[in-house]
């Protein structure tokens, strides 16, 4: 089991793809098998790099979207215009390819069962894929911890995990998962429509006065902007957690 | 809405748990600017040829790091102390 | 041995001629926004350029000072320490020849200074000859603050890491002093065409 305070040297291992999901028409959920993975807690990323035949080097952090799983993971990657090392993950590589990666890395932004509720979980685009890892291990542990987690997207073609999230809605007890789409929306949208701001998060995200752990992560602006509403709105800063993704989301 | 340059110190955690040996994002760190103590993942990073950690109270450049020829070098700019979190 | 990723390379510069490409860099479409600190917000009522330090005597414009001063259009290709280069990128500014006519000293560097800390270093011969200019605006529009507005340095010989955007001040020194990234293990003087990108290159 993964220990953030453990003593250790951090080293660059060798991970084969075993299985790709189309998440979106731009996001994939690669899944990894890492030989002798230590495993990791929900909200920890890993570290990619490539290597050329010349030994041009690029590397980019991306976070793990599952708990742990033995030697499994999984990372949710969007692929970005001009992004060099998305382009290659989710075009070039295939199943059985191998690429570099080290990790896992985070201490702040984690949460484990064991952290408790209630859980609140809000994340903007790509920034729904550490949230995810906690989900997904609160779901898998049998948690009882409350969760209220809000999406939010661009449009209804940028949703990821929509099936996944729908079931764990309906089926989980004590979780709520609010959707909402910033730009534009479908006629038959039955999901929020507009960012998540002063108003909307009064009324979505848990009150102030129950102490919930709240995660946020996505853009800068949109982390920020969300992360001083909740501290207007009587949360304590230190139980609102943020990982900032850069202007474009990851 | 502008857009910013800007991400957190959760960006250096590789970079830091590499040159520390143990996990660092939830080291709290005091920024000799302004005294002020935070956790490393929430002060600000701004990513321009190397990485520059800053305050998020006074803006003081925290730490810079940057990778020259394959090396990485963290230079503990305005850092009065580190201290790594847990047991 | 470091593994390779099969089928991973650097990005090429496909349809750029290769005499306009330094060394290890590659042509970007976009225009990459790279910056040490946050973004200084400056009206143009506050904002004034200031020729300091080994002068006669300092001279200051304020922004409708600056902006009537005669300018240039130019078009140039800069060429970032971080491998992009992007061709043909136009702008217009004051040279700085223009901004020194009539200035005496004996300093032969300069350091510039900018709104919010960033500063870097040059030889001041970089800065004469029509080799500079202080440009306030980039393909055909004011320059954004993103991009170094309301005024950046331009010198585009150099790595355009001493293009200093949010340019506040440029003073002449006679002495050599390292600049914010020259500080940082960078080079100090950073000629792309030498690759010159880190100290001792």
């Amino acid at each position: 089991m993964a220990r953030t305070a453990v003593l250790r040297r951090l080293t660059w291992a060798i991970a084969e793809v075993i299985d790709r999901i189309d998440e979106t028409p731009r996001v994939q959920s690669l899944t990894f098998d890492v030989p002798d993975w230590p495993g990791h807690l929900p909200g920890q990323h890993i570290d990619v790099r490539l290597t050329a035949e010349d030994g041009y080097q690029a590397q980019r952090s991306y976070s793990i979207a599952t708990p742990a799983d033995g030697n499994r993971l999984t990372l949710t990657v969007e692929r970005l215009e001009d992004g060099e090392v998305s382009t290659y993950l989710t075009g070039v590589l295939e199943i059985g390819d191998r690429i570099e990666l080290r990790g896992p890395i985070g201490g702040y932004f984690v949460w484990e069962p064991s952290r408790g509720g209630p859980l609140g979980l809000i994340g903007g685009g790509s920034g729904v894929a550490p949230l995810m890892a906690m989900l997904r291990a609160r779901v898998a542990a049998g948690s009882d911890a409350p969760v209220r987690m809000l999406c939010s997207w661009r449009t209804a073609d940028d949703v990821i995990y929509a099936d996944e999230l729908a079931a764990i809605a309906r089926d989980a007890d004590g979780v709520s998962i609010t959707h909402t789409l910033t730009r534009s929306a479908p006629d038959d949208w039955a999901g929020r429509r507009g960012r998540f701001d002063h108003a909307a998060l009064s009324r979505l995200a848990w009150p102030a006065e129950v102490e919930p752990l709240t995660y946020v992560c996505g853009p800068t602006g949109f982390v920020e902007a969300v992360a001083s509403v909740l501290v207007e709105l009587g949360h304590d800063p230190r139980r609102v957690l943020t990982e900032r993704f850069g202007p474009t989301g990851g | 809405m502008a857009e910013e340059t800007h991400v957190d110190g959760n960006a250096l955690g590789g970079m830091l748990l590499e040159a520390f040996g143990r996990e660092m994002t939830d080291a709290r760190g005091c920024c000799d600017g302004c005294g002020t103590v935070q956790q490393v993942a929430e002060m600000l990073v701004f990513r321009g040829p190397g990485d520059v950690m800053r305050c998020p109270s006074c803006a003081s450049v925290v730490i810079v790091a940057v990778t020259i020829h394959e090396r990485n070098r963290l230079h503990l700019s305005s850092l009065r102390w580190l201290e790594p979190a847990g047991r | 041995m470091t593994f390779i990723s099969r089928g991973f390379s650097r990005r090429e510069a496909t349809d750029a001629p290769s005499d306009r490409i330094p060394p290890g860099q590659y042509a970007t479409r976009g225009f990459p926004v790279l910056s040490a600190g946050p973004t200084p917000r400056i009206g143009l009522n506050d904002w004034r350029f200031e020729l300091i330090g080994q002068v006669d005597k300092p001279r200051a414009w304020s922004w409708p000072e600056f902006t009537a001063l005669p300018a240039e259009d130019l078009t140039v290709d800069i060429h970032c320490v971080t491998k992009w280069s992007k061709l043909d990128t136009s702008w217009r500014g004051v040279p700085v020849d223009a901004l020194l006519e009539g200035v005496e000293t004996s300093a032969d560097h300069v350091m510039a200074h900018s709104y919010g800390g960033y500063t870097t270093n040059l030889p001041l011969e970089d800065l004469t000859g029509g080799k500079a200019w202080v440009a306030y605006q980039y393909d055909g529009e004011a320059l954004e603050p993103e991009h170094g507005g309301p005024a950046r340095l331009l010198v585009p010989h150099l790595y355009f890491w001493k293009s200093a955007k949010w340019l506040r001040a440029i003073e002449l020194r006679e002495a050599d002093t390292p600049g914010f990234w020259e500080g940082y293990g960078y080079h100090n003087y950073g000629d792309p065409w030498r690759e010159q990108r880190y100290s001792g290159d």
